[in-house]
């Protein structure tokens, strides 16, 4: 089991190994001459206007929000699913149970608009 | 034929009873194992992104009538070749109001997710990197986390453009995580377990795209979604914010972020493969190689996708992931567990 893991760990580490790598191997090979110019923000030949990093769309973070409620949701949903056909009838009324949970969250978050794009 | 089935399973066997017989301690000869597999499996990775590059060109070239690539080596063949050097010889430009150690971490980030997802794919009979009892649960676990590299790189870059399709990225992805996540509960709950090797067993009398036909097409839409292409591309729609997240990047960063494009192609083809194609199931044929045959067929077919379909709108992409796709997976749940309580307890 741990050792399972550990393996995923190591995936971990060489995967992060692999991108310095690559990114090493272009600081060795590239050229470097740097100008003012190259280092403006690119926007179309235009100079830019204002700040970036401003307030930002309401609609991402509603997303973001109703998407959380779902996964955490669905991460229960998985053990329930693994068992279903072991606890026979029990876990066959629970799935109406859990899905009308989601059911219920899902037609509120409608009904309050958290699904349209304006 | 049963030698060509085995093949990389003996290889590996042999290269485990030669390390043992070194002498090396069983933790050694397990870290060793774990790097020959994460080796084979960059390889393949990389191998197949940089080929897929020249065959998507190829084949939108077909699909719009025009040769596409054809200048460098015979048909074009060397172009990804030629592609890359120019890549790994380019000079790196970092803006002057980037956030340098974010805009740095993001390219390097962009691809872990694909190559952790990767550890758990069974390319073949046995042949997976670790078989955690979890599989397809880490799966999606590791998988959400590629929204983390998009939205480094749009915040970093400080640039409106990159801020927008980093912006967009995570809405999308996170909106089209719901569905694909629902449509592969139905599979679970037919077979009972989340361990991959578990989901492609329960698959040699009938693949799962038959029990779950919905949940198939559910899929395959989110995964495209997941992956950022066309019709699903407004992360990077050319024709308004020229490249989304990866406007500010050149060089290297860039092609880091292609690479994990075309890596994440390959995984949700290889992901769909697993849980409704059979996964390595197939007659006559060693087992890597249906693997590898269904796997590009469905690579080709999300290709096909990608050159047939116009670019969707921004609202009307999530209206439809919320409000069509959400409904219908959790409808397949329901009626999956239906059909799965009454062939239990009823049998037929």
């Amino acid at each position: 089991m741990l050792q399972q893991y550990g393996a995923i760990g190591l995936f971990f580490i060489f995967g992060i190994i692999f991108g310095f790598a690559a990114l090493a191997t272009n600081w060795l090979l590239r050229p470097k001459k740097p100008h003012q110019v190259k280092l403006e923000t690119y926007e179309c030949g235009m100079e830019t206007i204002g700040e970036t990093w401003v307030q930002f769309k309401i609609n991402y973070f509603l997303y973001a929000l109703v998407f959380l409620v779902f996964d955490v949701e669905t991460i229960f949903l998985y053990p329930w699913a693994v068992t279903f056909q072991k606890l026979g009838f029990f876990a066959f009324v629970e799935m109406f149970i859990f899905l009308a949970i989601l059911v219920v969250g899902f037609w509120y978050a409608w009904k309050e608009g958290a699904f349209e794009w304006q | 034929m049963s030698v060509l089935d085995n093949l990389f399973v003996k290889i590996a066997a042999l290269v485990r009873t030669t390390l043992t017989g070194l002498g090396l301690g069983d933790i050694w000869v397990n870290l060793a194992m774990v790097i020959l597999y994460l080796a084979g499996i960059l390889g393949v990775m990389i191998t197949a992104a940089l080929v897929l590059v020249l065959v998507e060109r190829k084949i939108a070239g077909f699909i719009q009538l025009r040769p596409g690539p054809n200048r460098v080596g015979p048909w074009g063949s060397l172009q990804t070749v030629a592609d890359t050097i120019k890549l790994l010889t380019k000079e790196d430009i970092i803006p002057a109001c980037a956030d340098r150690k974010v805009f740095m971490l993001a390219p390097v980030l962009v691809l872990v997710p694909t190559i952790l997802a990767f550890a758990v794919i069974p390319f073949g009979k046995g042949m997976i990197a670790t078989d955690v009892n979890i599989g397809i649960f880490y799966l999606i676990a590791v998988s959400s986390l590629a929204t983390i590299p998009f939205l480094m790189a749009g915040w970093s870059s400080n640039n409106k453009y990159s801020l927008l399709g980093g912006m967009r990225a995570v809405a999308q992805m996170v909106s089209y995580e719901v569905p694909m996540v629902f449509s592969l509960l139905g599979v679970v709950m037919i077979v009972g377990s989340l361990q991959m090797s578990a989901i492609v067993e329960a698959q040699s009398k009938v693949w799962f795209v038959l029990l779950q036909p919905v949940a198939f097409l559910i899929y395959v839409i989110a995964a495209t979604a997941e992956c950022n292409r066309a019709p699903f591309d407004i992360p990077e729609g050319e024709s308004e914010l020229v490249a989304g997240v990866f406007t500010e990047y050149t060089g290297m960063k860039w092609a880091l972020f292609f690479l994990a494009e075309y890596a994440n192609l390959v995984l949700v083809s290889a992901i769909a493969t697993t849980m409704f194609l059979g996964g390595w199931h197939g007659p006559v044929l060693p087992g890597w190689f249906w693997f590898f045959i269904k796997t590009s067929i469905m690579i080709f077919f999300f290709m096909w996708m990608r050159w047939t379909f116009p670019r969707v709108r921004v609202d009307h992409l999530m209206h439809f992931g919320w409000k069509f796709l959400v409904p219908l997976s959790l409808a397949n749940i329901f009626i999956t567990g239906i059909g799965v309580y009454l062939y239990k307890t009823i049998g037929w």
